[in-house]
């Protein structure tokens, strides 16, 4: 019997080192813990600082592994290149903000505890082994790892009718939609014979002389259709809006920017990479979820009063127009997607962050009208928020413009006219409510203005975001040749 | 020979018998009861085959873990069996006709079954031979050679999953006693008994 020679440990260590730390920091939450009254707070504080300490050295590692092309190890289950690299890294900044966001909210609503902390780090590393799966076992795993600390982290407020029910919709739906991934994934495994990503490859590559078999197909669109449940995407958008709007507002940050990041990747690395080869069977799909998508985000956000809500449907519209991306299908396009997911990242935690600041009289409040003079009672806060929405209505020379410009770009090089036009046409329809939200702001008058003190720490992170947008007209080379490198190293293989 | 052949129909016999007990037992303690009994006999089943390691994975999850889970959830919930068995000869046609359904479906796919050929010499070459290793033996090879990534992932899953039971439904309730070991090591005896000189004939 032969024994498997050790799998190779230098490709997993940033993972290694985020499951072995998480695990140390629940043993120390856990001991620390006395049971005294500000002991959860203290505790949480503490773990929660060291969590994104954590994160940030993860990072460095991530970036120092990176160093020389593709490596797989256990046996091809995982796979460390540019594209994975690319995606782990803002999937880190992201967790790592959330989590500096969150420690004020949490500790001012009493339900600051360590373990929120450890979840953050454990969804995180199940996001890092999201992008990095090379298998369809090994992107199950992963996928549910994230997944089931998200459903806990939603239902996190467990006294809070709203947010249990969040945690309770986000996880039925979320299980729905695992099963229809795993389903179509078994479906694949019958007809290929195999669940590793390079040999589906290599097999489609091979097999190019007849149309594929009708179950092969039905499993990729079943595969299609369970990530477009976890991207948020229309027709599978349904529980986003109600889980956005109960889950606790770091929460709902921390759900629109990394999660939302790692599925795309994910998607983005299943439908190019083994089943690149099979375009023509899921790109009309692909194309008809990316104009509904934005066409439903662009709508119904309208209508929408709270603005984790709106948000909410600000994103299932972004997933649309980041789609356009993958509906293209080359290099060009997946560049655009990374350009537009990494920018995406920084509006949303900056939008979001500035929703944390809305307080009045110690409470939380979430409707739009509660902005209504924020430029006279908060006049940094409400520029900003005005930078962000500007962004995100893609007005230039801010961020969001530039990331828009390189996906309709795509879409335009690559001859889907329909697609950048619908694309263009719904982002008018979006740009309405972000401007409407500058409106209330700029324009209205103040009827119950905001609690004012802001935490430092929160205040840092709406100045890094806002200034991140700002200005990143002026250094665009690192972001686009990170793009263009990680999209690169899809398609070489 | 003849002892296999006679082990076999004993546990069958008594497996079909127990699971007929479980759904027709007036009490549901007792359904769960024979659910148990049908559960050993099923693992003996397994013994038979040769799959040792499946045969005590039955015992120990099914029915170290799961049938007693039933038996807490039958004992707090108090179902009505008398209830739930109301309708039972009104539905019984439409049932009927379904598991018919179900069986032929189930025939005409189990006729029409092939397996893809491509597929076969994986499939044959994924298990090693059963008289060279033991099923606990084999499971291993491959658990922690091939599948060591998975076999941890799915580790780290079921850690997210207690902390998510406990993060979720843990109190800390007031006024509850614990007994502190390190408390009760550290009490001397001069801090909590007291040495009274009672004067004699006068009480306290």
């Amino acid at each position: 019997m032969p024994i498997a020679s050790l799998p190779n440990p230098i490709p997993v260590l940033p993972e290694l080192f985020l499951a072995g730390v998480a695990m140390a920091l629940l043993l120390l939450g856990v001991f620390q813990k006395a049971g005294g009254k500000g002991d959860d707070v203290r505790s949480s504080r503490l773990i929660s600082v060291l969590g994104v300490i954590t994160l940030i050295l993860t990072l460095l590692l991530v970036m120092t592994v990176a160093r020389g092309g593709a490596v797989s190890t256990f046996g091809g289950m995982f796979v460390t290149d540019a594209f994975a690299v690319y995606l782990k890294v803002f999937v880190l900044i992201a967790s790592a903000l959330s989590l500096v966001i969150a420690e004020d909210y949490l500790e001012h609503q009493n339900s600051a505890r360590f373990e929120y902390a450890v979840l953050i780090l454990l969804a995180t590393l199940g996001m890092m082994l999201m992008v990095s799966a090379n298998n369809l076992i090994s992107l199950y795993v992963g996928l549910e790892l994230q997944s089931l600390a998200l459903y806990v982290v939603a239902a996190f407020q467990r006294h809070d009718l709203r947010s249990t029910e969040a945690g309770l919709k986000y996880f039925v739906l979320g299980a729905l939609a695992s099963g229809m991934l795993l389903y179509g994934a078994s479906l694949v495994y019958g007809f290929a014979g195999t669940t590793d990503f390079t040999a589906l490859a290599t097999l489609f590559a091979k097999g190019q002389a007849g149309a594929p078999a009708l179950g092969l197909v039905i499993g990729i669109v079943f595969i299609l259709v369970g990530l477009a449940f976890k991207v948020s995407a229309v027709p599978f958008h349904m529980w986003t809006p109600d889980v956005y709007e109960g889950a606790p507002t770091p929460v709902t940050a921390f759900f629109s920017v990394a999660p939302k990041l790692a599925a795309v990747g994910l998607l983005v690395r299943v439908m190019i990479g083994p089943f690149g080869e099979l375009a023509d069977q899921w790109q009309q799909i692909v194309v008809f979820i990316s104009i509904a998508s934005m066409a439903l985000g662009g709508f119904v956000a309208i209508n929408q009063r709270n603005i984790k809500r709106m948000m909410a449907y600000s994103s299932i519209g972004h997933v649309g127009y980041a789609l356009i991306g993958l509906a293209v299908g080359n290099q060009v396009g997946v560049r655009g997607i990374l350009i537009y997911m990494a920018i995406y990242i920084f509006m949303n935690l900056g939008v979001f962050t500035c929703i944390l600041c809305m307080r009045r009289g110690g409470a939380m409040v979430e409707d739009i009208d509660d902005l209504a003079g924020l430029s006279k009672t908060h006049p940094m806060l409400a520029l900003a928020l005005a930078i962000f929405m500007f962004s995100m209505a893609g007005i230039p020379p801010l961020a969001g413009f530039f990331s828009k410009l390189y996906i309709f770009l795509a879409a335009i090089e690559a001859g889907l006219y329909a697609l950048a036009v619908i694309g263009v046409l719904t982002s008018v329809v979006a740009a309405y409510y972000y401007l409407r939200i500058i409106k209330v702001m700029y324009f209205d008058d103040v009827t119950d203005a905001l609690d004012k003190p802001v935490r430092r720490e929160i205040g840092l992170v709406i100045f890094g975001t806002s200034a991140v947008i700002l200005l990143f007209f002026l250094l665009p080379g690192p972001l686009l040749d990170g793009a263009g490198a990680a999209a690169a190293a899809l398609f070489t293989g | 020979m003849i002892v296999q052949a006679l082990a076999f129909y004993l546990f069958s016999f008594i497996l079909v018998a127990a699971a007929v007990m479980v759904i027709s037992a007036r009490n549901p303690v007792h359904s769960v009861l024979f659910l148990i009994l049908a559960f050993f006999n099923a693992a003996g089943l397994f013994v038979l085959c040769g799959a040792e390691f499946l045969a005590m994975v039955l015992v120990v999850v099914y029915v170290g873990a799961v049938a007693v889970l039933f038996l807490f959830v039958v004992m707090m919930l108090d179902i009505n069996l008398l209830q739930l068995r109301e309708g039972f000869i009104r539905y019984l046609p439409v049932g009927a006709v379904v598991a018919l359904i179900l069986l032929a479906e189930l025939l005409v796919m189990l006729g029409g079954w092939v397996m893809v050929p491509e597929m076969a010499p994986s499939a044959i070459a994924a298990t090693p031979a059963p008289e060279t290793l033991t099923n606990t033996h084999a499971l291993g090879q491959l658990l922690y050679t091939h599948y060591i990534y998975l076999f941890q992932v799915a580790g780290l899953i079921l850690l997210v999953a207690m902390i998510g039971a406990i993060v979720l439904t843990h109190r800390r309730r007031e006024g509850v006693r614990r007994q502190k070991v390190s408390d009760q090591i550290r009490r001397r005896a001069e801090e909590t008994v007291e040495l009274r000189k009672v004067p004699t004939g006068k009480g306290i």
